[in-house]
């Protein structure tokens, strides 16, 4: 039978459609019947392991759970038969043997899978009168807590880790009435995609451990919003109570993000009440850091940007909403000044392109061969890695060429080569592609590369992505110029992975200018600084610590307190962080999603485009007079309207600037590392993901430099020089050393890339 | 795409499988995984412990269900999943003679409640002990399949079906 024919059944006396071969529970899901279940997710493999799904179907002398059985035509089904009822209220009586009865100190209280059921199938006193068996509770990390007693084995969690995050971390020890989940021996659950677990989990056996006994399921008011780490633009449901965020859920969007959520996304909101954040402004008189008032502050703020004038420069995170980055642009062109950029991270502007997806999300999944130039998509953009996870599992073609080798959760081709080689092997394949030009023409074409080009030209859909660690390349503009002459002779689709929940949002409008260097390389008379932290969200924080100290006058709106921001800063304004205030973010394949406030904003804060209105205002500006943040996207609207991106970049540029040095920096931002919330998010700075500040290099070039592991040892880039221990890690290619960016320990280097020099310490 | 239709294997497969446990070892592992499609190496796992179990004096340890693991690219926990599971697998040390006993339905309604007590009581141990000179292991176990000749128990690779306290005594009298 074909996948698509439909099929007439009946059930409970009603005839509902359903496609051929599709399982009992699904149709019937589809037509609003309710059958009850543990053990079945839409999502995950069919295990039926819980049985308590079963239905009565004609002609079959035994009950049959609804998760495993295809329909077929003419099948009559009867949920709520004598039978069927009895069949459910028999499994429901042996599944409660052993749950505790401890619904009033669990978690899961009032939004419990087994609690509802048990309601409509429970027998009111339970005939078991043994001892129940008990479990002991593992440790399995910062962000999970387990009451392995209360499991009901459904193993959703075990088949979510094998099919979902593809990494087996839980598992089922054990036999019968001595089965347990858990890792067996003591070891942390490390996914990047962990916290779904506990959404899927039907019971309170796993349960979030930030949010462990804070409130319960009644309490919580349900608000949408847009996470705000990465370019997916996952849709969220915040939690909300008494004003305060208390836990983030995914909200379900098929076209984004599923039912998945990553951790970054859903723990990220602990840092909302960190102790670092500020909620007053900063003003530094004579050295000093002293609290002010708004006013005070926001008239010294307009006297210093009025001194700039025409010289402002206006860095922004591309975290920032479209409302902020529009009048922030706004702000500056009013001013007389173009100089504005969020693209903090890139380490290389010698062209011009759009960057965005250049497709849509779903078509992640649909690729049938895909070749990933400088990209960790894995950790960079979970949700990405996840669509890219299943494209593979269905047959997709995976490549990567990387500085550093990536521990991967599905089979793909790696091509690990120093930095300064990249392009070498981005030409290769160009030219295995058949693609002629500089650079191409002198590759040289291995076995590897004509795979990887053959694979891209025969599939029906290809596609080539640049992530984070090609745009924060030195030679960034080579790489795209090869990779658009590689989509051309293949026919793949050019993408990009941009880094930011508004990448795109910043680019349509126009909060791009020239770059870094021409914003840096000269110091402004003034500068504005959105959601930076100069130590950690820059390229080169060397370079920018030094334009921003040589500057008149800095003012900087900011979420929360931060030596890097104290040391450059003159005036610091507390804005509203995720959460707190409404906005647009547009996601890295075009989407335009708009969010409320889901609280009010944290003490004296403000949402930033507020407090850019009235500096507008302030500064005698035309045009700062919008009431709502909604009159403010209708005009960026307008502004963006007609504006396209194109991932082509504008020149060709084919000359390699970052040459073979003897020890090359690769500085990749770690996931949890991305931006001022997720670093003051304690939970997640607790987990393995949070890598820390270190020298991590193989075996063999630790020893030509006289390092072992655990050694601390002298770091000089660009003439500054910092202490750091040293980690052995076979995935570094010889001549390199990875020194990741954004984390403590690195706010005084150099570029992201580039050359460097060990020694002893 | 679930446990059922693809294996559950690693993604990079270990190197050095060479330098994992003896050459015969290796050479008996391989025979079964011979006996599989080549991506289904991880079928291998069942004789895979039993051989490795053999070899390490009857029991298996942390460390050599993660050397299966590695040799058989599976992940750890897939290992540890399979050798709890069957109660063929030991994870601490036994006696030299390993007796299981069967106390399931037919064996039960047998007498092998009597068998049991005989046998706790002859060598001074519960079920699940093992004697203080290492000779004998209690092991209680479900259905051997022996039903017709309850009640009955094995030791090592040999049934004895039909016990009787006085059988039981010159069966255990009889080993070294
Ligand atoms: S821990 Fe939860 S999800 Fe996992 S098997 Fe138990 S009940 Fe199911
Ligand atoms: S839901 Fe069908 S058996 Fe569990
Ligand atoms: S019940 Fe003992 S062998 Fe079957």
């Amino acid at each position: 039978m074909s996948e698509d024919q439909t099929v007439t059944i009946e059930v409970d006396g009603r005839e509902i459609q359903a496609k051929a071969g599709q399982m009992l529970i699904d149709a019937t899901d589809a037509a609003g019947i309710n059958i009850p279940r543990f053990c079945y997710h839409k999502k995950l493999s069919v295990s039926a392991n819980c049985r308590m799904c079963l239905v009565e179907v004609a002609k079959v002398p035994k009950p049959l759970p609804a998760c495993a059985t295809p329909v077929a035509e003419g099948m009559k089904v009867q949920t709520r038969s004598p039978l069927a009822i009895a069949a459910q209220k028999g499994t429901m009586e042996f599944l409660l043997i052993n749950h505790p009865l401890d619904c009033p100190v669990c978690d899961q209280g009032g939004e419990c899978e087994l609690q509802d059921v048990a309601l409509g199938y429970g027998d009111d006193v339970s005939r078991f009168v043994e001892g129940k068996r008990v479990v002991m509770d593992k440790e399995i990390g910062p962000l999970i807590s387990t009451d392995l007693t209360r499991c009901i084995h459904c193993t959703r969690c075990v088949r979510f880790g094998a099919e979902i995050a593809g990494v087996r971390e839980l598992g089922a020890t054990g036999r019968g009435e001595h089965m347990t989940i858990g890792t067996y021996i003591e070891k942390s659950v490390d996914s990047e995609l962990s916290g779904n677990m506990i959404d899927v989990c039907p019971v309170g056996s796993l349960t979030s451990k930030p949010f462990r006994f804070r409130a319960r399921a009644w309490e919580l008011i349900q608000r949408d919003a847009i996470a705000p780490h990465d370019a997916v633009g996952s849709n969220l449901h915040l939690h909300v109570r008494r004003n305060e965020v208390m836990r983030v859920h995914p909200k379900e969007n098929d076209a984004v993000n599923e039912c998945w959520i990553s951790d970054r996304d859903r723990f990220s909101y602990t840092a909302l009440n960190s102790a670092e954040r500020l909620d007053t402004p900063l003003v530094k008189t004579r050295g000093e850091w002293k609290e002010s008032g708004w006013h005070e502050a926001l008239t010294r703020v307009a006297s210093g940007l009025k001194e700039a004038g025409s010289d402002l420069g206006v860095l922004a995170s591309p975290g920032c909403t479209v409302e902020e980055l529009h009048l922030a642009r706004k702000l500056a062109n009013g001013l007389g000044s173009e100089r504005i950029e969020t693209r903090l991270r890139q380490g290389d502007f010698r062209t011009a392109a759009g960057a965005w997806l250049g497709q849509s999300v779903t078509d992640l999944e649909r690729c049938s061969a895909a070749l990933l130039i400088g990209s960790n998509v894995r950790k960079e953009q979970p949700i990405f890695g996840h669509r890219l996870r299943k494209a593979a599992l269905e047959g997709c073609d995976v490549s990567f060429i990387n500085p550093l080798e990536l521990e991967m959760n599905y089979a793909a081709r790696q091509i690990v080569t120093p930095p300064a080689a990249m392009a070498g092997e981005v030409a290769a394949v160009a030219r295995a592609a058949g693609a002629a030009g500089p650079l191409i023409d002198q590759a040289e074409v291995t076995e590897r590369h004509q795979a990887i080009a053959e694979r891209l030209k025969a599939a029906p859909a290809a596609t080539l992505l640049l992530g984070n660690l090609a745009q924060a390349h030195p030679d960034y503009a080579v790489l795209l110029t090869l990779a658009s002459a590689l989509a051309k002779a293949t026919g793949a689709v050019l993408g990009q992975l941009p880094a930011g929940a508004n990448s795109v949002g910043a680019q349509l409008v126009g909060a791009v200018g020239d770059g870094l260097d021409a914003m840096l390389a000269q110091p402004a008379k003034g500068y504005l600084l959105m959601g930076v932290e100069p130590g950690y969200d820059l390229w080169d924080p060397a370079a920018a610590n030094a334009a921003l100290t040589q500057s008149g006058f800095v003012v900087a709106l900011s979420g929360f307190r931060s030596e890097s921001l104290e040391a450059v800063a003159d005036v610091i304004l507390p804005v509203s962080a995720f959460a707190e205030t409404s906005g647009t973010f547009v996601n890295a394949e075009g989407t335009w999603q708009s969010f409320a406030g889901a609280v009010s904003p944290k003490g004296e804060t403000r949402p930033a485009w507020k407090v850019l209105r009235v500096l507008g205002n302030l500064l005698d500006l035309q045009g700062f007079d919008h009431d709502s943040s909604e009159e403010v996207l209708a005009e960026a609207r307008q502004q963006a309207e007609g504006r396209q991106l194109d991932n082509a970049p504008a020149d060709a540029v084919t000359e390699c600037r970052l040459v073979d040095a003897a020890l090359t920096r690769i500085g990749d931002v770690p996931i949890y590392a991305v931006d001022a919330l997720v670093r003051h998010a304690a939970p997640l700075q607790k987990t393995r993901d949070a890598i820390a500040a270190a020298i991590y290099i193989n075996e063999s070039e630790a020893a030509k430099a006289g390092l072992t592991a655990g050694m601390q040892a002298a770091v000089t880039q660009n003439g500054t020089r910092v202490i750091l221990p040293v980690t052995i890690d076979p995935n570094i290619p010889n001549g390199c050393v990875r020194i990741p960016a954004g984390v403590a320990g690195t706010e005084q280097l150099g570029g992201q890339f580039g050359e460097v020099t060990l020694e002893k310490a | 795409m679930g446990f059922k239709n693809a294996p559950m294997t690693t993604v990079k497969p270990v190197e050095g499988k060479e330098n994992l446990f003896s050459p015969e070892v290796r050479a008996e592992i391989d025979s079964w995984i011979a006996k599989y499609p080549e991506q289904w190496r991880q079928s291998a796992v069942m004789a895979a412990l039993r051989i490795v179990q053999d070899a390490n004096g009857g029991y298996l340890t942390e460390a050599l269900m993660d050397q299966v693991a590695a040799y058989l690219d599976m992940p750890a926990i897939a290992v540890y999943e399979v050798a709890t599971f069957y109660s063929m697998y030991e994870l601490k040390p036994v006696g030299r003679h390993k007796v299981c006993v069967c106390t399931n339905v037919s064996c039960m309604v047998n007498g092998s409640d009597k068998i049991v007590d005989h046998m706790e009581q002859k060598l001074g141990i519960k079920l699940g002990e093992t004697t203080e000179d290492g000779r004998y292991t209690l092991k209680e176990v479900e259905c051997l399949g022996a039903c017709g000749g309850a009640p009955m128990f094995q030791i090592g690779t040999k049934y004895y079906e039909n016990l009787t306290p006085e059988l039981v005594d010159s069966i255990l009298d009889g080993l070294e």
